[in-house]
């Protein structure tokens, strides 16, 4: 089994592969049209490309699998000298897990929930007689160790759902791992982690693939990760290659027109003067909605009303009128939990909300509907938000008619209105949402919001689920409607590039309460309270070499992320803070300092302070 | 876990509690009079007036139920009035019988049925799959006394093997004599739980067959059966003990037509007897029986599904 391993060895190469769906009348729906290109030993190749341009179904083939429905049309898979696409399933299954080894995008989905971690890590190489069950423990141990998981000598003993989501991804790379394998596939293994996740789970996978001399795959669609892990990139456009060089060549000297949209694609820091407020014709005194020391959370309430699982506690937020407010945290910060407040789906517990600066009943059953219709929900996947068996006129149709705001033009006329209003041809009146992709499903998913004529959309996470360039145009499409109909937005997103990109102002929540809010520019750039200081750097840019570089600074290595929990009394980023004050950050709720732009940093530190450090 | 399982008995005594109310006073509103039907048309007005004091009859409702249920909760059904005999007398030897067909079943029915739904979910869309799934809905479509007939027709008619009708005692019988002795209303029973039994265990298997962990196991190059037996099975468990537990209800308490079709002695045949003559008490406890036997049934369904959960036996 085990070859010498040279490095420069050609591990894997495609060879005008085509991969493609046979529809029933024997005509071929070609997904990739013959593609060619070599992966040597040592080396980490990255795919990238957007949903539909075939780096997945590409990426698979070195494992001679074809998700079920497509099939290998033409050309060769060549893994260590034999055609995958020609083997039966029978002759691949000794090489799976153990020749090649493959790393998907959710850790959380692809462990088995009742089996527990070291079976599932140490499987392969057992079934397959490489390894006994106690070699295929120590080595799992060796990775655990590596992978820098906490208590490596019991973690294996765990159940997935027992540990955190950027470790269950790291013990996803020590389940490829462990059967020493030749070639790793890794299908965007951090798209789905927080920033601060992200960059430890980068630093562990780059140091294990470099220990283990393996060759791999990298299948992304965010350069600036690909910039900290690969050797040479492949951009894939439509299943075919545009692109494909040196990771230098291709960073900083795009040529395809492709390749240079999607670094266009790519938000840099917010520059100052964004978020500064200006003269406006939709500012009114009251703001349009306002959060006023909220607690809010999950479970049965005690007897003084308390949840058991509180989540927010005293977070104030204004959302001015035709403005947008961005919240950034970590998951489980309380971001949505924010949105369902507002929205009233979730009754808080204690505080206020006031929509034109009157106070609106916390339960959504006791409020009017012209309240109602003030505020309007959009939900980050829209194939579950938008019902399948509808036609896209229906869906639209229904909050016209609910809440009487087709003014004055027919309902028909309204629904064509609509899809102007998000870019979208008015055909698609007729359409099912399965007959739409992605970033068209989201349009509809916000016009339906629109459709209510509402003074405030709560956005939560509407970007998230889409490619970098979709998720673009959607933003655009965002900035335009605010500057035609005066909407204001509240704009939910663990990408902080995205929400600097947009946001007037941002509010950064951690762990259920307010670290700091006020316009984005003076948030972010510099960033002052320490949590915003290791959001911002931990957001990768794309550049060789920035890994090493911000793993480094001192946020980086105070930032291990531990549990995220919101604290009875005083700073809840304590543990983490690089400048903690032990007995007073621990004990004292934080002081809001108020620098006179509306820029409040809730911190014991003085400002000064602050925008020294680092 | 402790805390869903006490929740889960706790809903179990509210629904006995409730259906002991629905039995007791549904069968008050029902036309008759236990003390007359039980002293029959001759008997003088006194004499019916002395007995319903001596039943309590005369009692406010309210009073007669707790009566009725404290009796209940201490093992005492009352006395059958159309044969002066304890009603928990004339259960037991029923409840045998039924017990014991509906284990036999069980015991034959349920793994089998199992197995043929989980081989379909490893081949789906294969001849297998489409035969089965042929077959099952079709046995869904037939009614009990349809099977019944076809089976008496086949074994009893045209091959001369078993009972029509089971009669004898059970007593000193082994496991093999009882099953043969049984054989016709057993492999009815069968049929009409298979048929469910495969098309949940098949969909239940599928529906884990589609995630994402079991896409992962096969690019680990773990083989098929292991795939089901190992990876699937274990996530499956929940929705198909759910679906047994039901079957096995319907087996003790629903088995009406099959006891009648071949007149064995069951709990079934007695409850006809009990509504043929108006015996209200003894209807009043087989109702009180089926519904325990439900609740325990689909409490221990309930426990074997928290139990198959690893995120209800170790939270974080």
């Amino acid at each position: 089994m085990t070859q010498t391993r040279n490095p420069g060895d050609v591990v894997f190469e495609a060879r005008d592969l085509k991969i493609g769906a046979i529809q029933h009348d024997g005509s071929e729906i070609r997904i990739v049209k013959g593609v060619d290109f070599q992966v040597r030993r040592g080396e980490v190749v990255a795919l990238i490309g957007e949903s539909g341009s075939g780096k997945t179904t590409i990426s698979l083939s070195a494992l001679g699998y074809a998700k079920p429905g497509l099939s290998f049309t033409g050309g060769e898979a060549m893994l260590l000298g034999r055609d995958v696409t020609k083997m039966t399933t029978d002759e691949l299954r000794p090489l799976r897990g153990i020749s090649v080894a493959y790393l998907a995008q959710s850790a959380a989905a692809t462990f088995n929930p009742s089996i527990k971690i070291n079976e599932q890590v140490t499987e392969a190489p057992v079934l397959h007689g490489t390894k006994t069950q106690e070699e295929a423990n120590a080595k799992a141990l060796d990775l655990y160790r590596a992978l820098e998981l906490p208590n490596p000598d019991t973690i294996g003993d765990r159940y997935p759902h027992q540990v955190s989501g950027g470790q269950l991804q790291r013990l996803m790379a020590a389940m490829a791992l462990c059967g020493d394998p030749e070639l790793l596939v890794l299908d965007e293994p951090t798209t789905a982690l927080d920033v601060t996740t992200q960059i430890e789970v980068l630093k562990a996978f780059k140091q294990v693939i470099k220990e283990e001399g393996a060759a791999a795959i990298y299948v992304t669609h965010d350069l600036a990760v690909v910039a900290q892990i690969a050797d040479r990139i492949v951009v894939l456009y439509n299943g075919e290659i545009k692109e494909s060089g040196p990771v230098d060549r291709i960073i900083n000297n795009p040529v395809h027109p492709y390749t240079k949209r999607l670094m266009a694609a790519i938000r840099p820091m917010p520059e100052a003067g964004q978020g500064e407020d200006s003269s406006d014709e939709h500012l009114r005194d009251a703001p349009a909605l306002q959060a006023i020391a909220i607690d809010a959370g999950y479970g049965a309430r005690d007897s003084n009303g308390k949840p058991a699982v509180p989540i927010l506690r005293d977070v104030n937020v204004a959302i001015e009128r035709g403005k947008t407010v961005g919240i950034i945290g970590e998951s489980g910060c309380g971001k949505s939990t924010l949105a369902r407040v507002f929205a009233g789906l979730l009754p808080a517990y204690g505080g206020e909300i006031h929509l034109d600066g009157e106070r609106l009943s916390a339960d959504l059953a006791g409020r009017t509907r012209a309240q109602l219709q003030k505020v309007q929900f959009v939900y980050q996947m829209a194939d579950t938000a938008l019902n399948p068996r509808q036609r896209i006129r229906d869906i639209l149709g229904r909050p016209i008619d609910f809440y009487g705001t087709a003014a004055g033009m027919t309902r028909r006329q309204r629904v064509d209105y609509l899809l102007d209003l998000v870019e979208l041809p008015q055909q698609f009146a007729d359409r099912y949402p399965h007959e739409l992709s992605g970033g068209q499903k989201q349009r509809v998913n916000l016009a339906r919001a629109l459709a209510a004529d509402p003074e405030v959309v709560l956005c939560d996470e509407v970007t998230s689920a889409l490619d970098t360039i979709v998720g673009a145009n959607v933003i655009d499409l965002l900035n335009r409607l605010q500057r035609e109909t005066g909407v204001s937005f509240v704009f939910i997103s663990h990408d902080l590039s995205t929400v600097s990109s947009f946001a007037d102002e941002v509010v950064v929540l951690y762990a259920g309460m307010v670290a700091e809010q006020g316009p984005t520019d003076r948030v972010l750039s510099p960033p002052f309270h320490p949590y915003t200081r290791l959001l911002v750097s931990s957001v990768p840019e794309p550049r060789v070499g920035w890994l090493e570089e911000a793993a480094q600074t001192r946020e980086a290595k105070a930032g291990a992320s531990g549990g995220v929990k919101l604290t009875e009394k005083g700073c809840p980023f304590f543990e983490r803070c690089p400048l903690a004050i032990p007995g007073t950050c621990d004990e004292v709720d934080p002081p809001k300092l108020d620098d006179g732009n509306g820029h409040i940093i809730d911190c014991h530190r003085p400002i000064a302070e602050l925008s020294v450090s680092g | 876990m402790t805390g869903l399982i006490l929740r889960r008995l706790g809903i179990g005594l509210i629904t006995v509690l409730a259906v002991s109310i629905i039995i007791f006073f549904g069968t008050k509103i029902l036309p008759g009079d236990a003390a007359q039907i039980r002293l029959g048309q001759q008997a003088t007005p006194e004499n019916v007036a002395a007995f319903r004091e001596k039943l309590g009859l005369d009692k406010p409702y309210w009073q007669q139920y707790l009566g009725w249920l404290s009796n209940f909760l201490r093992g005492d059904l009352g006395i059958s009035l159309a044969s002066d005999v304890p009603i928990t007398e004339l259960i037991a030897d029923r409840y045998k019988n039924t017990v014991i067909v509906s284990c036999l079943t069980a015991l034959i029915g349920v793994p089998i049925s199992l197995m043929l739904g989980i081989m379909a979910a490893m081949f789906p869309g294969s001849l297998y799959d489409r035969v089965l799934t042929f077959i099952s809905v079709s046995l869904v479509a037939a009614p009990e006394f349809f099977t019944a007939t076809l089976l008496v027709l086949l074994f009893v008619f045209a091959l001369d093997i078993g009972n029509a009708v089971v009669v004898g005692s059970t007593e000193g019988k082994g496991f093999f004599e009882l099953i043969s002795h049984f054989a016709l209303p057993i492999a009815t029973l069968s049929f009409v739980i298979a048929s469910q039994l495969i098309r949940m265990s098949r969909a239940a298997v599928l529906n884990v067959m589609s995630s994402p962990y079991i896409e992962m196991a096969i690019l680990k190059g773990v083989p098929r059966g292991r795939i089901i037996f190992r990876h699937a099975l274990l996530n499956a468990i929940g929705p198909i003990v759910n679906v047994v537990a039901l079957n096995l209800a319907y087996l003790v308490t629903g088995v009406i037509v099959v006891e009648v079709y071949f007149a064995y002695p069951g709990l079934a045949t007695l409850i006809v007897q009990g509504v043929q003559s108006r015996d209200f008490v003894l209807i009043q406890g087989l109702g009180m029986i089926f519904c325990l036997t439900y609740v325990i049934l689909m409490l221990i369904a309930d426990i074997a599904a928290f139990a198959s959960n690893p995120r209800l036996r170790h939270p974080k």
